[in-house]
């Protein structure tokens, strides 16, 4: 089932939304409606999907609508029209009570503005969301000491919000987020207000919180760089409408039209940049000569579950799969039988990046780059993705 | 510009001496007599205390609160008192005070919320203060005289009647100045209006009640000598008495008595506002 489902979701400020909602379904386009009504067409019958464990970004320009439609779905803001289904109930529907419980057990939220209670103590902050759960204060002290320790807080715990800085607000403003252990992130352009710096790092840490914790995150910005990097999927928005959702492969590649284009264009980056600037050493190589049992052996030392092979001059030979590896050690098999070649891409290291982005979608195993059958380095779909939003990054280009 | 005629004084006098008094005296004698007994209560709590404790806490609490400057002004104001012979008279003014006060921020706290939180509410309870703050106090001194008597209760309820708008108009205020972000993610996180009120709004609406409460309690003393025209006792009646009898130095003597206890009330009100 999905997390979030949001169908024909339609927001109209203004005196009159019935009429608004009217004209919007006979394809009037927001600004005839306020030429002629006056009334703000926030959301224009939106809908789209979150599976569990998904970082699902909408992208906008300022006034698209990306504040209103994220507090759709907690309600923050009453819909005029539509639907918004957390786990498969209708929020939008709800009565009173169960909209807070909603709130409260499934719906976390991050503020571009922080909005953390300024009267209140970090702990008392992180606290909040428990405390008014009727959650004893031992045990909720408890939980919010451990979240303040995850988003490396520990020892804030009691100074006051106006004594930390902007970054280090926002991940109270995390923590309270998680204290509450929902299984959803509701984050209204939560890094904005952070420097480029800081702003990078907490992104960063968005990406390990969610793999650790396997949180259905919805996240808002109106910039193309951080939704590369961690949409999963995006979503543009334009006027009020979704005008194309899609990875951010099939967004690169084929924009649905020129306003997605638009966006995209400043990412010329993929032309610019080669298979080389992105490429990274293999975690671990293996020499032609050594048998299974070292392979096993150093797979396990460095904890991955495959390795590249080369010889000794480092003509790549193939990648070999742990299983595979015991499988030729119990068996007494040679390594050459066992190790794959076939489904390899290879490719030289001044390939486009551009040309890579779809081939690094379809393949299994990481796109290996070769210069006289010599293995440079590899490439996988990450490094293409934070490359074309990083630019070159020094110290992980390999000079060959 | 006179089209026709408005009988405003004859329905009034007739409202007043046709129902107010006969019906509702009951009513406002058993008022009447709780809120003399609440005075009486406050006074003689406040006199019985002795002085020179009652100066010390006062110091400590300027001290606190407002800083030396204000601690030694304390002492000397309270020397002043005591040396011109009025700390009887200081106790039933500030007895006053602080009950009309207590009554003000009772019946203001809760409507500047009501007002905070409903538009309508605040419609009709806004010209009502506009009201309470413009209509010359004359006008309804002497009907406040009729139905509870002379004395301390009239008193109380003329200086309520002035005084209390700002504990209104502050607290609504402090409340509407939260910032609409806090309240937004108070709500996120599944906030119920009556833990909205209590958690959030309240506390960061504090210092601003404060300022309300500050300038009730200014406005209160500032009803002194009035309060004394309608015989409630107090450094009022020396005023009062200095004037009638044409006694300048006793005028003066009463009145920067009342300016020594302004100075103080409002010098240590302002510091708690500040404190929290
Ligand atoms: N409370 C409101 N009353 C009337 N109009 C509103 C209200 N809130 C938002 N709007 C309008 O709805 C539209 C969408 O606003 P919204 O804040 O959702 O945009 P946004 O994409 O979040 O923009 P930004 O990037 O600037 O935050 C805008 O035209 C805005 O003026
Ligand atoms: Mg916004």
């Amino acid at each position: 089932m999905n997390k979030i489902e949001v169908n024909n979701l339609t927001k109209i400020f203004g005196s009159h939304p019935q009429q608004g909602l009217k004209r919007l379904k006979n394809g009037e386009q927001k600004d005839e409606i306020l030429d002629q009504t006056g009334m703000t067409v926030g959301v224009n019958q939106a809908s789209f999907a979150v599976e569990p464990g998904e970082i699902f970004v909408i992208m906008g320009l300022s006034g698209s609508g990306k504040s209103t439609l994220i507090r759709l779905v907690n309600r923050l803001i009453e819909p005029t029209d539509g639907e918004v289904l957390i786990d498969g109930e209708d929020i939008t529907k709800m009565d009173k009570n169960a909209l807070i419980d909603t709130r409260r057990k499934q719906l976390g939220m991050v503020f571009q503005k922080f909005g953390l209670l300024p009267h209140k103590t970090i702990l008392h902050n992180v606290a909040y969301g428990l405390e008014i759960q009727g959650v004893d204060k031992a045990e909720r002290e408890k939980k919010a000491l451990e979240t303040i320790e995850d988003v490396g807080l520990k020892g804030y715990e009691d100074s006051y919000p106006s004594q930390l800085s902007g970054g280090m607000q926002q991940r109270v403003g995390i923590a309270r987020a998680l204290a509450n252990d929902t299984d959803i992130l509701l984050m209204d352009e939560a890094f904005s207000a952070l420097d480029p710096i800081i702003r990078s790092e907490m992104q960063d840490e968005l990406l390990k919180i969610q793999a650790k914790l396997g949180k259905t995150v919805l996240f808002i910005t109106h910039d193309l760089d951080e939704a590369l990097k961690l949409g999963d999927r995006i979503a543009i928005m334009k006027d009020g409408r979704i005008v194309q959702i899609g990875t951010s492969e099939e967004i690169l590649e084929n924009p649905a039209n020129d306003y997605v284009s638009n966006f995209v264009k400043d990412v010329d980056r993929s032309k610019v940049l080669e298979a080389s600037h992105v490429m990274k050493r293999p975690e671990v190589l293996l020499s032609y000569k050594d048998g299974p049992r070292v392979a096993v052996r150093k797979m396990e030392e460095a904890g991955v579950s495959s390795i590249f092979v080369t010889d000794k001059e480092k003509n790549f030979k193939g990648l070999l799969t742990i299983d595979d590896a015991i499988k030729a050690y119990q068996n007494n098999t040679s390594m050459e039988e066992v190790l794959i070649t076939e489904d390899i891409y290879s490719t030289p290291p001044d390939t486009p990046l551009n040309d890579l982005i779809g081939i690094a979608a379809d393949v299994k195993y990481p796109i290996v780059i070769l210069e006289d059958g010599k293995l440079l380095g590899i490439v996988s779909r990450v490094s293409i993705l934070s490359g074309l939003v990083l630019g070159k990054e020094k110290d992980e280009v390999i000079s060959a | 510009m006179n089209y026709f005629y408005f009988p405003l004084e004859e329905w009034t006098n007739d409202f007043v001496n046709g129902w107010l008094l006969p019906v509702m005296s009951g009513f406002f004698d058993s008022i009447s007599v709780a809120l003399r007994s609440f005075i009486d209560g406050v006074t003689n709590l406040i006199i019985a205390i002795p002085p020179e404790l009652l100066v010390i806490v006062l110091i400590l609490l300027a001290w606190k609160l407002a800083g030396k400057g204000i601690a030694l002004f304390t002492l000397i104001g309270c020397l002043y008192i005591g040396s011109v012979d009025l700390w009887a008279e200081t106790m039933q003014t500030v007895a006053i005070v602080i009950v009309s006060t207590l009554i003000s921020v009772l019946f203001g706290v809760p409507v500047g919320i009501l007002s905070a939180k409903s538009k309508t509410v605040d419609k009709i309870v806004r010209p009502i203060l506009d009201f309470m703050q413009t209509l010359p106090i004359f006008v309804y001194l002497i009907p406040s005289i009729l139905l509870f008597g002379l004395g301390g209760v009239p008193a109380v309820i003329a200086t309520f009647v002035f005084a209390a708008p700002p504990a209104v108009r502050m607290t609504r205020l402090g409340i509407l100045q939260v910032p609409e972000e806090v309240v937004e993610a108070s709500q996120a996180f599944g906030t119920t209006s009556k833990q909205l009120l209590f958690k959030v709004q309240l506390p960061l609406a504090v210092p601003t009640i404060m300022a309300g409460v500050n300038q009730t309690i200014m406005l209160a003393l500032s009803m002194a000598v009035v309060a004394s025209m309608i015989g409630a006792p107090g450094l009022g009646s020396i005023v009062l008495s200095g004037i009638s009898t044409v006694n300048v130095g006793l005028g003066l003597t009463g009145g920067l008595a009342i300016v020594v206890i302004a100075i103080i009330l409002d010098r240590i009100t302002q510091g708690v506002g500040n404190k929290l």
